[in-house]
């Protein structure tokens, strides 16, 4: 029996009630219990002061890589879960490519224990759609969503054949899961290192253009129209993608999308001085292509905001362009990234912003969360929205340093993670009282 | 004094226009050395240098390594095959190395774009870029600056275009940056496979038929065709590409005045060029191999802090 928590005095924000009022939430047997102004602290109650501060459910991240099992290293689940719950998420999908990979029942029950025991942000498997990813055939999706797995994925690498994606997509419905896809045409793709343009062509990198994205985002999207299956979209990166996502939503097409933070603020010019830590697949793409992102998100054309969270060892980035790996980390700075640009800029309104990183990517993956219905689990984040602070990848959480924001300063950030109404992160000396 | 060029030469891009005057205008007192009985000056006696070649090219190397001779530095050569060793941690490894022998001055050819700035910013010594990747090859450009200024006496106002596969070149782009900056006009030329869509972005005129480009120009400087480029279907086949890319004799006589012809090497005969072509009266192509040498030594001299108007005074010291 754990105490109760009341959260005392917040900016209470539930997208999915349209709920934007001060009030108290309190917390009892891991659920909310209430949320009303003027709540009194049972007795015995832990109380929190978060005056000045929002309460929003917890966020959901729908695409991270923990690494492990296989390259522990770098990332663990514990590590990947702990950096989360810093980060104000209360759940996580992890994807598949792991090694070996997620592609089996006892693997998907290896990734939920370890989160268990981890006792921090949820972690949820993502089972590969392939065996091994190859791309052959398929996994046992029925043994996988037996075990825990939200949806199935071969991220890392695109579904190159249609029949597979089709399958996939037939199969999934009677689990009724996402089949989320890494959007990229293989052979136009093969050796590009950043978007092709302007800038690939004056650092004289091979280029990934637009079109590799944009033709599997429709296949994709006419499969999905063919089968009635849900496909969800992985870090739509182009405006292209996103006019042909607008159109199949008008269609009344089963898809959903996500978009990183990483491309909704950076462009292509951030590899102008080869650095590494703007090197990641889809690759950052033009200034059209981020406004377009932007305006896509708050349609809700994109549905929700997704890490990528994607960790290295810390000297792989210390080499040639060609030669680093892509991707980077951001479990720690995507809310603050987004927060500090879209927001503060006037693009998204913040219950715009938390709808996008907890209901929608909750209700796209059909988690539990995503909402501060009394009697709803109690995922919970105290956001604090004023403070800013400095991105150093020497403090951060996650076991790599990979981030193409560091010394970058932020505006907003978690001040208290909750996951079952227990907490897992609380910065010091704040908010408590 | 700060040096004229800062620490390293990796690129011509971000080198203003006097800076790239400057080092063409340095190397013509050195161009003088290579024709003298004893060629050598003392300008970097006591300097050492490393030619690090991750990637084959005899002739760079030979022509840094007279350049680096010629000045009185000590030089070593490290060739390090590319597909032998896992590129990006060689690079590193091999940059903590060279810091921890305080090496005077580094050359580097890697087949990385961006692997010559890598390499700067990671070690106190001058990195010369040899060519990275597809990136530039800012000594190539400088040598065919110093040709073209030689062979017409100005760079400013003259048409030159490069032929060919553009795409891969860094020799295209080191020209581009270079003639641009000073006041040529430039054209590129070849099919839409070998050339950037995006390259027209840098100001510079597109032809897509070779007899345009050459009723257009003052200068052609033709970029080798590497032939792995067909096996990856740029283009259907060599022939072909001769057939409607190539320098002919043919083409250049329509021309309304000679066009100057220039080649990078090592060419590839009756592909990019016609063998009267690159050897007729109006080729400069061994011009540029001379010219290559007394560009390098220029660099080498004004990285190494060697002031420019000492330059004579360095020369004078061998007589
Ligand atoms: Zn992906």
């Amino acid at each position: 029996m754990t105490r109760p928590l009341l959260l005392s005095g917040g900016r209470v924000i539930d997208p999915r009630r349209d709920f934007d009022e001060p009030a108290d939430v309190l917390i009892q047997d891991g659920k909310i219990a209430a949320v009303k102004a003027g709540l009194g602290a049972p007795d015995g109650a832990l109380v929190r002061d978060v005056r000045g501060h929002v309460v929003a459910p917890g966020l959901v991240d729908v695409h991270v890589h923990l690494r492990e099992p296989g390259n522990e290293d770098v990332e663990t689940i514990a590590t990947g879960a702990r950096a989360a719950a810093a980060g104000g998420f209360s759940a996580v999908c992890a994807m598949p490519n792991t090694d070996p990979v997620t592609d089996n029942q006892a693997a998907v029950g290896f990734i939920v224990r370890q989160s268990a025991r981890a006792g921090l942000t949820r972690v949820y498997p993502i089972g590969a759609i392939s065996v091994g990813q190859r791309g052959e055939r398929l996994s046992e999706f029925g043994e996988m969503v037996g075990a825990g797995a939200v949806a199935v994925s071969d991220d890392g690498r695109p579904v190159v054949s249609s029949h597979l994606m089709r399958t996939a997509l037939e199969y999934a419905r009677t689990f009724e899961i996402p089949v989320a896809d890494h959007c990229e045409e293989a052979t136009l793709a093969s050796g590009g290192v950043m978007h092709e343009g302007l800038v690939s062509t004056r650092l004289g990198l091979k280029g990934i253009p637009a079109a590799a994205e944009e033709i599997m985002v429709q296949r994709d999207i006419l499969l999905a129209e063919l089968t009635g299956g849900h496909v969800h979209l992985c870090h739509v990166s182009t405006r292209g993608s996103v006019e042909l996502i607008r159109r199949a939503k008008q269609r009344g097409i089963r898809v959903t999308a996500e978009v990183t933070p990483h491309h909704l603020t950076l462009t292509d010019h951030a590899c102008e001085t080869y650095d590494t830590h703007a090197k990641m697949n889809p690759p950052l793409r033009e200034a059209a292509d981020v406004a377009a992102l932007r305006q896509a998100l708050k349609d809700g054309v994109i549905d929700c905001v997704a890490s990528d969270h994607a960790p290295h060892a810390y000297d792989a980035k210390e080499a040639a362009f060609d030669d680093a790996p892509f991707g980077i980390i951001g479990l720690e700075t995507a809310f603050g990234v987004v927060h500090t640009e879209l927001v503060l800029n006037g693009v998204l309104t913040l219950p715009e912003l938390i709808a996008r990183m907890s209901s929608a990517p909750a209700a796209a993956f059909h988690l539990p969360g995503g909402t501060l219905q009394p009697g709803a689990v109690a995922d919970v984040v105290v956001l604090d929205t004023a403070t800013r602070w400095s991105v150093n990848p020497a403090t951060l959480l996650s076991r790599s340093r990979n981030t193409p924001f560091a010394g970058r300063t932020l505006t907003g950030r978690a001040a208290l993670t909750l996951v079952g109404g227990t907490i897992v992160h609380e910065v010091e000396a704040a908010p408590g009282r | 004094m700060t040096a004229p060029l800062g620490k390293d030469l990796v690129g011509l891009e971000r080198l203003s226009p006097d800076q790239i005057r400057l080092i063409l205008d340095t190397a013509e007192p050195f161009k003088e050395v290579s024709e003298r009985p004893i060629k050598k000056v003392p300008a970097l006696r006591g300097k050492t240098i490393v030619n690090l070649f991750f990637e084959a090219s005899t002739r760079t190397r030979i022509s840094f390594e007279f350049a680096e001779k010629r000045l009185s530095a000590d030089t070593v050569n490290v060739t390090a095959s590319g597909s032998a060793v896992q590129k990006g941690e060689t690079l590193v490894d091999t940059a903590r190395n060279l810091e921890a022998m305080r090496i005077d001055m580094v050359v580097i050819r890697h087949p990385s774009s961006g692997a010559a700035a890598f390499l700067g910013n990671r070690i106190r010594s001058n990195v010369v870029s040899a060519g990275d990747g597809k990136h530039e090859h800012p000594t190539q450009a400088l040598l065919d600056l110093l040709t073209i200024r030689d062979k017409h006496g100005k760079i400013a106002g003259l048409k030159v275009c490069l032929v060919g596969d553009v795409l891969h070149s860094r020799v295209a782009r080191s020209n581009i940056w270079g003639l641009s900056k000073l006041g040529a006009e430039v054209g590129v030329c070849g099919p839409d496979t070998l050339v950037p869509r995006s390259i027209e972005e840098l100001g510079v005129c597109r032809f897509r038929r070779i007899e345009e480009a050459i009723e257009w120009a003052d200068v052609l400087n033709v970029l080798r065709l590497q032939l792995e480029r067909m096996e990856m279907g740029f283009i259907p086949s060599v022939r072909e590409y001769y057939r409607v890319f190539g320098v002919t004799l043919e083409r250049l006589e329509k021309a309304p005045r000679a066009l100057t012809i220039m080649h990078p090497g090592p060419m590839n005969r009756g592909v990019e060029i016609d063998s009267r072509v690159a050897d007729g009266p109006h080729s400069v192509i061994l011009d540029q191999v001379t010219n290559g040498v007394a560009v390098r030594m220029a660099v080498l001299y004004l990285l190494a802090g060697g002031r420019p108007e000492l330059a004579d005074a360095a020369k004078r010291g061998a007589e």
